[in-house]
């Protein structure tokens, strides 16, 4: 690695290599197979997509802040929360996470990579091609318009003509691929390639909520695609899946959706929660209060979620017993994430805090979540939903644990991870800066609208009559995303110059426990020189040999490493970088995004989708016939 | 890091990384298992729909009780022809035990064989085509009966019987489709070079997946044709 202190820019299109000695330029970076890379990668996609959709949100409170505003028409206005909500949730939060699966796992557990490198490139290649087609048609007035969930058959061809739920099925089943793909790659890597003495209950927390969620993506993925296929084939094919005056079932997409979409939260937030299950311990100084029950939480989260899914159909009306089943499990739900939220309390008590800006933001995840799983509670009992359902109540609840607990708990993560994947430190000061802005935004934005839910407010309408008691809510939900705009200019601002200048950073800048602290930040592209020998599950804490951590922490600089071997030197072999999973991935999507065109133009249609497909398959067969490594 | 906990190990640098695992297993033998718990997921979907709409459709033909069309008092007899249907999921029940002897002999290549069935035996070229074909076998069956039916009058968009059958079923011969494919891909190597002892793996993971894809059809035969 040739990087040194003197290295004066950083621009991840065109880095001077941070993580490989030789490979530099844009080229590099399109045929990466490092998954540091495509963790950045991951990074700086999800947070454009992050600003994009918190723009189109920034729009929705504009014509909300006053009463039959005009600001947006009707149309605009639905596909402007359908596109929030998609944007948000697929391109996002998941990628978000997914910038932390692919950065820290294999460092996590002492791997030289994932299992599969190249598909992990075709994860990425396949969500930024997907995530462009899906995003795209806002641009010209034909977005998706049938909120996040997609209701058939509100979404067929007889009530939703034109092109836009196209777009949202086709661009929601390429997202998916990339998804499941990432999740067999990292299934495999955390089963099979963790270093010696790395035992299950070894790994570190945030690398066994990954290794929960990667199983509800492989199990719950496959649910909405089938439900997506048919409505695909209803609206292509004129098949009778949604099709009312056919006989067929109005619940069958709310159940398949669901099935689907309850596990999909816990998607969002099971990464969040073991980003603060690092920061909470690190900056405790303290080991994490009850490991296993932590590790048996998770999980349990994780296979109680897929019990749930009809608390999200509680009004339509499915009887008695399976409202109180469904209000049983909810409730069994809230036993295992409560132990969870102790769990981090117990781990701060007594501890020798100390609130770096991650620490605020993990603190804030535990509070603010707190707040969401609460008034989460209140909706599983169906009387109480009932009243609930489809008002601002319901976004309250879910903003308050996707933005207070998801983004919360990443934001935590890109302060507490920031060095070890950049090299620099970030500026702490603004980092609590954005953390305060932020906080009070995000009360004064989704607070108020316990209220106007409560006050019967219903979700997705475009305006709204004055004098019903929602106006000063309104006002106040509006006023907040203002603020939450400028804590997140501070956070971009604090970003960029950080990357451009900020200190450098040493291995264990925090005094952190875990094998990611015992490389070079950022850390060579084989990782670790010599693969470690785990014997506990606080490696660094214990080898310390009773010196001061709190010391380490202030003079970071001092373990920093001036000269990094290149793994050429070391004779470690390394993937080749390879141009088949772009190919192979814009190929996919090629086919997959052409199928759009079947209502424009069929010559259109057969001619790009076979295209795409013969794209597809030879370079999937180019893939497969090479060696990952190339000979040294 | 001068420290006890962070040892390096025998399995250092000098080794390659990828071939030491956690399990022991190979990386492809675990992600393919993931890979089928979820198609799993996929094909329990499908099934699912096929059976919550079993007997919901307003029009005929149906499945297993003849149809008169009150309009035109056309008559139309039950549509699923069993004894087709049987023969092809026999097929494909034989085209496994095909898929088990090509391993077989891809992994018992030091044997020494000298007759006539113990060359057979070990001819794993003459397995994984034998494979093919069965599947080829049981698609043709597939189509003649997707042909069959719509001549009889029941189309894609019928009614929910239909849709959910044709979907279905479609989404295996899809599967069939694929496995095909990864089989003769696997013919071609062995022809070319002879797949080797140490490549069984590769047989192994086609294997695995056709085995899937043909359990897959044992309970699509039983919940959609023998259950009425």
């Amino acid at each position: 690695m040739a990087t040194t202190a003197a290295q004066p820019t950083y621009a991840p299109a065109a880095s001077t290599s941070s993580y490989s000695g030789e490979k530099t330029g844009v080229w590099s970076w399109i045929t990466t197979t490092d998954h540091k890379r495509i963790g950045v990668l991951y990074l700086f996609t999800s947070l454009f997509f992050f600003i994009f959709g918190g723009l189109e949100a920034a729009v929705i409170r504009a014509q909300l802040a006053a009463p039959n505003q005009t600001l947006v028409s009707a149309e605009l206005y639905n596909q402007l929360f359908t596109m929030h909500g998609t944007t948000m949730v697929f391109l996002a939060i998941m990628p978000l996470s997914a910038a932390f699966f692919n950065f820290l796992i294999p460092l996590q557990i002492g791997a030289r990579d994932v299992a599969f490198p190249r598909l992990n490139a075709f994860s990425y290649w396949v969500y930024l091609f997907g995530g462009i087609f899906i995003t795209l048609p806002i641009f010209a007035g034909i977005a998706p318009n049938g909120g996040w969930f997609g209701y058939a058959p509100i979404t067929t061809m007889a009530y939703n003509p034109g092109l836009n739920i196209d777009f949202w099925v086709l661009g929601l089943q390429i997202l998916g691929i990339s998804s499941l793909a990432a999740g067999f790659n990292f299934i495999t890597t955390i089963i099979n390639m963790r270093a010696p003495g790395m035992h299950l209950m070894r790994m570190p927390m945030f690398t066994w909520m990954s290794f929960v969620v990667q199983f509800l993506v492989v199990l719950a993925f496959p649910v909405i695609t089938v439900a997506l296929v048919f409505l695909q084939f209803d609206r292509f094919f004129g098949t009778n899946f949604y099709t009312l005056t056919a006989g067929a079932d109005p619940l069958l997409w709310q159940h398949l959706f669901w099935i689907f979409g309850h596990p999909e939260v816990y998607i969002l937030i099971l990464p969040a929660f073991g980003l603060v299950s690092e920061v909470l311990p690190t900056f405790s100084r303290k080991p994490l209060f009850g490991y296993a029950v932590m590790v048996y939480s998770g999980i349990l989260i994780g296979f109680l979620g897929f019990g749930v899914w009809a608390h999200h159909m509680f009004s339509v009306g499915m009887g008695p017993i399976a409202d109180t089943v469904f209000s049983l499990t909810t409730l069994l739900i809230a036993i295992p994430t409560g132990v969870k939220i102790f769990n981090w309390m117990s781990t701060m008590w007594g501890g020798k805090l100390q609130f770096t800006a991650s620490m605020c933001f993990a603190v804030g995840l535990v509070a603010m979540f707190t707040i969401g799983g609460l008034s989460g509670v209140t909706h599983a009992s169906p009387p109480t939903d009932l009243q609930q359902t489809d008002t601002y109540y319901v976004v309250a609840h879910f903003h308050y644990v996707l933005f207070g607990g998801s983004i919360m708990g990443i934001f935590a993560g890109i302060y507490h991870y920031f060095p070890k994947m950049f090299g620099k430190m970030m500026n702490e000061t603004l980092g609590k800066w954005h953390f305060w802005i932020n906080m009070i935004g995000m009360n004064l934005t989704f607070g108020p609208m316990h209220l106007s839910g409560l006050l019967g407010m219903p979700r997705r309408i475009y305006t709204y009559d004055a004098n019903q008691g929602w106006d000063l809510f309104n006002m106040m939900s509006t006023v907040g995303t203002g603020i939450i705009i400028v804590a997140t200019l501070i956070f971009l601002y604090n970003f960029f110059t950080s990357l451009k200048s900020g200190p450098r950073a040493g291995r264990d800048p925090w005094g952190a426990s875990t094998l990611e602290w015992s490389i070079p930040s950022p850390p060579p592209e084989y990782n670790f020189a010599v693969l470690p020998n785990v014997t506990s599950r606080y490696p660094l804490w214990d080898v310390t040999d009773g010196h001061d951590l709190s010391r380490e922490h202030h003079e970071g600089h001092e373990n920093r490493d001036d000269k990094v071997p290149t793994a050429r030197e070391l004779g470690i072999p390394m993937p080749s970088n390879t141009f088949k999973p772009v190919m192979a991935a814009l190929g996919l999507c090629i086919m997959l995004g052409g199928m759009t065109l079947k209502h424009v133009n069929f010559y259109a249609f057969f001619i790009v989708v076979s295209g795409g497909a013969a794209t597809l398959v030879i370079s999937l067969y180019a893939w497969l016939t090479t060696p990952l490594e190339e000979s040294h | 890091m001068s420290a006890t906990a962070l040892e390096p190990t025998t399995t250092g640098h000098a080794e390659h990384g990828h071939h030491h695992t956690s399990t022991g297993l190979d990386n492809r033998k675990i992600a393919i298992w993931a890979f089928i718990g979820s198609e799993c997921m996929l094909f329990v979907s499908l099934i699912s729909t096929y059976l919550i709409y079993k007997g919901k459709s307003r029009v005929g033909p149906y499945p297993h009780e003849a149809w008169t069309d009150p309009a035109t008092g056309e008559t139309f007899k039950a549509i699923l022809n069993i004894p087709v249907t049987s023969f092809s999921t026999f097929v494909l029940l034989m085209s496994s035990l095909a898929m088990v002897l090509a391993h077989n002999a891809v992994v018992n290549r030091h044997v020494k064989r000298t007759t006539f069935f113990s060359r057979l035996e070990g001819n794993s070229f003459f397995w994984l085509v034998s494979t093919a074909l069965l599947g080829i076998v049981f698609l043709m069956c597939q189509a003649y009966e997707f042909t069959a039916f719509v001549n009889e009058g029941l189309g894609l968009t019928t009614n929910l019987f239909s849709s959910s059958f044709f979907v279905l079923t479609g989404f295996h011969g899809a599967h069939v489709t694929a496995g095909v494919l990864w089989l003769f891909t696997l013919a071609s190597i062995d022809k070319k070079r002879g797949l080797r002892t140490d490549e069984a793996l590769n047989v192994d993971l086609c294997a695995l997946y056709w085995h899937f894809v043909d359990v897959v059809w044992i309970a699509i035969f039983v919940l959609l044709y023998l259950i009425k």
